[in-house]
């Protein structure tokens, strides 16, 4: 982790009508740095990820992601950061090698590049058997993998997840986590929300959303300590209880 | 355009791994020609018919034996009384009986006057008027052969020229209806939940969020139904031509151009569906209720819409197939050029261009 800082936020709204779904967020995340992004069902946090993906403009405020602005220059934003969505993004219909290489070519990788980092991945993920097989037959852990080792194959400098471990079991989220921490060690930013409190304490830093409010934002350790609480479910317990808004 | 390549190469990965879908996409239309080729038709063959001839002398028995001689009828009974009439007809499968009264050759011969009763099972009454009028073609037939040289003081005859279908094949008229229904079905429906489709697995927020441009995402995802249905369109004219002889009369380049606009338009009616519905069934049902029914009552393919009500005739006109129906069937079968049908071309290019405008505003307008 460097002082770099690849995602800025300052004042960041979105308002649909009357209803403000994010409300004047504000936040920094430094290169190679996991950020855990928080919050109940409902608190805003898919707005503001959108906006920092480029496919929603803010109201108003400020945002740069990789170094560009968020109402301009959201091609080139796009062209540096990966996504993986929280339903499954790969297709199933296709086999494991063609997500790849369809991924891989909408985002104008070379079909020499392609192969060496395809060979590479499915070696990461001791896949190599099932290369040529269709990604429906595979398990979901497997699935989840794949779609985290798709969403950063073009090596962007910052990847996006949106509750990537829904419905995984524990044994895979660990090693989804250990994935993760590679790919920060790595270099690449990873901008994670979830809903699993323990996987919060993995997080270098978490932000915690109410009713479009970052209400809370520090290292694990220390947003326990600040709220004397012996574990991040308690600390989101606490602040998520104030929640006006329903789903 | 090199990512544009790789995206089409994927939709038809997409295309070719649905196997049900595949054999949907090419058999419909086999099936459907043939269906209404010889299943469907309203013309007669064959019909069941009874004679009761109460007079059986020369002139009926040649009459009789060229209507049963005839393609259209079938002799099945030879009545021996009136009684028999209404038995035969409860029976179910006689058609028509015809009647010949007592002393038939003598009246005709004598007085020159003699009625033959044509009954007809009237239930259905297309049927029943065509038998009816096969019939009394027959017998007028016989009636002029038998006046021969000597000519009535004052005869009004009619001579009618069947244009452009001479035979009247219902296949003339069905060809160019399967051909509209058939590319409104596969362009509109398929297009709009090939997209509603990337929507509902999640896998559309990822291209969008990606570099790709989202024109390119929507032309990647119409180019394979539009070479699908090119193919279907020779596959029609193929089975229409050879199977069911009907000929392409005009120019087979105008045809095909005609043909390609009307994929077009379809095309831009299904990427307008999947703008504004989130799930596959939805665009399903959209595609099928908003567009395969429409295509059916007012193409004119059914029903002629100078019949219809005058509000159902004004909104015939914004169907896009009763347009491409009245080209079909202009350069088709009637064999007529550009000048002909200029006016429906320019119509359909005027819709194209307007759903092709708005659905792609509405694609460019992020998600949010």
């Amino acid at each position: 982790m460097t002082d770099e800082k690849v995602i800025t936020a300052k004042a960041l709204t979105k308002k649909f009508g009357d209803f403000i779904a994010v409300s004047s967020i504000s936040f920094e995340v430094s290169k190679g740095e996991i950020f855990g992004f928080l919050g109940a069902n409902g608190a805003g946090k898919t707005t503001a990820m959108r906006m920092l993906c480029g496919l929603s403009l803010p109201t108003s405020g400020e945002a740069t992601v990789a170094g560009f602005d968020v109402y301009k220059e959201s091609e080139k934003i796009k062209k540096n950061i990966g996504y993986m969505s929280q339903k499954f993004s790969l297709y199933e219909d296709l086999t494991v090698k063609e997500n790849m290489r369809f991924y891989g070519g909408i985002y104008g990788l070379t079909d020499k590049r392609i192969k060496e980092k395809s060979q590479q991945v499915l070696a990461d993920l001791h896949m190599e058997a099932e290369q040529n097989k269709l990604v429906k037959s595979l398990p979901l852990g497997w699935k989840q993998k794949l779609a985290f080792s798709v969403a950063i194959f073009h090596e962007p400098a910052i990847v996006f997840l949106d509750e990537p471990t829904g419905g995984v079991d524990p044994v895979t989220r660990r090693e989804f986590w250990e994935m993760i921490y590679q790919a920060a060690q790595n270099g690449t930013t990873v901008f994670v929300t979830t809903h699993y409190m323990d996987e919060a304490e993995y997080c270098n830093r978490v932000s915690i959303m109410v009713d479009g409010r970052i209400e809370a934002l520090d290292t694990p350790t220390n947003l326990k300590k600040q709220f004397d609480a012996a574990s991040m479910d308690e600390v989101f317990l606490q602040l998520a209880r104030k929640a006006v808004r329903q789903e | 355009m090199k990512q544009f390549f790789i995206f089409v190469k994927k939709e038809f990965f997409h295309i070719w791994r649905d196997r049900r879908t595949l054999l949907i996409l090419f058999g419909m239309p086999i099936v459907q020609v043939m269906i209404f080729g010889f299943a469907l038709t309203n013309e007669v063959k064959n019909s069941k018919i009874g004679i009761l001839d109460l007079s059986k002398d020369e002139a009926t028995a040649t009459l009789s034996q060229r209507i049963s001689a005839s393609q259209y009828f079938d002799l099945v009974e030879n009545l021996k009384s009136s009684s028999d009439i209404d038995a035969s007809f409860r029976k179910g499968d006689t058609k028509m009986v015809i009647v010949f009264p007592e002393h038939f050759r003598e009246s005709l011969l004598h007085s020159n006057s003699v009625q033959i009763q044509l009954i007809a099972d009237a239930s259905d009454p297309n049927t029943a008027t065509t038998l009816i009028n096969y019939a009394s073609a027959i017998i007028n037939d016989y009636q002029d052969e038998l006046m021969g040289e000597t000519k009535l003081p004052y005869t009004i005859t009619t001579q009618t020229r069947m244009l452009y279908n001479p035979q009247q094949k219902g296949a003339y008229n069905f060809v160019p209806g399967v051909m509209a229904m058939i590319l409104m079905l596969v362009c509109t429906m398929m297009t709009s939940i090939a997209i509603v489709k990337e929507k509902e697995t999640g896998t559309m927020e990822v291209l969008l969020v990606s570099p790709l441009k989202p024109i390119m995402v929507i032309l990647a995802k119409a180019v394979p139904y539009l070479l699908l249905s090119i193919i279907n369109i020779i596959s029609i004219l193929l089975l229409s031509v050879y199977v069911l002889d009907v000929p392409i009369a005009g120019s087979l380049a105008l045809l095909m151009f005609t043909s390609i606009l009307f994929i077009i338009t379809s095309l831009s009616l299904g990427l307008l569906i999947s703008s504004f519905t989130a799930s596959q069934q939805t665009a399903m049902l959209i595609s099928l209720m908003g567009l395969f029914m429409p295509t059916l009552l007012f193409s004119g393919f059914m029903f002629p819409i100078e019949n219809m009500p005058l509000p159902l005739q004004v909104i015939s006109n914004i169907v896009p197939a009763k347009w491409y129906y009245y080209i079909v069937k202009s350069v088709m079968i009637k064999g007529l050029g550009i000048e002909a049908i200029w006016h429906e071309v320019l119509i359909l290019t005027g819709m194209t261009v307007f759903l092709l405008t708005v659905s792609i505003k509405k694609y460019n307008v992020r998600l949010a």
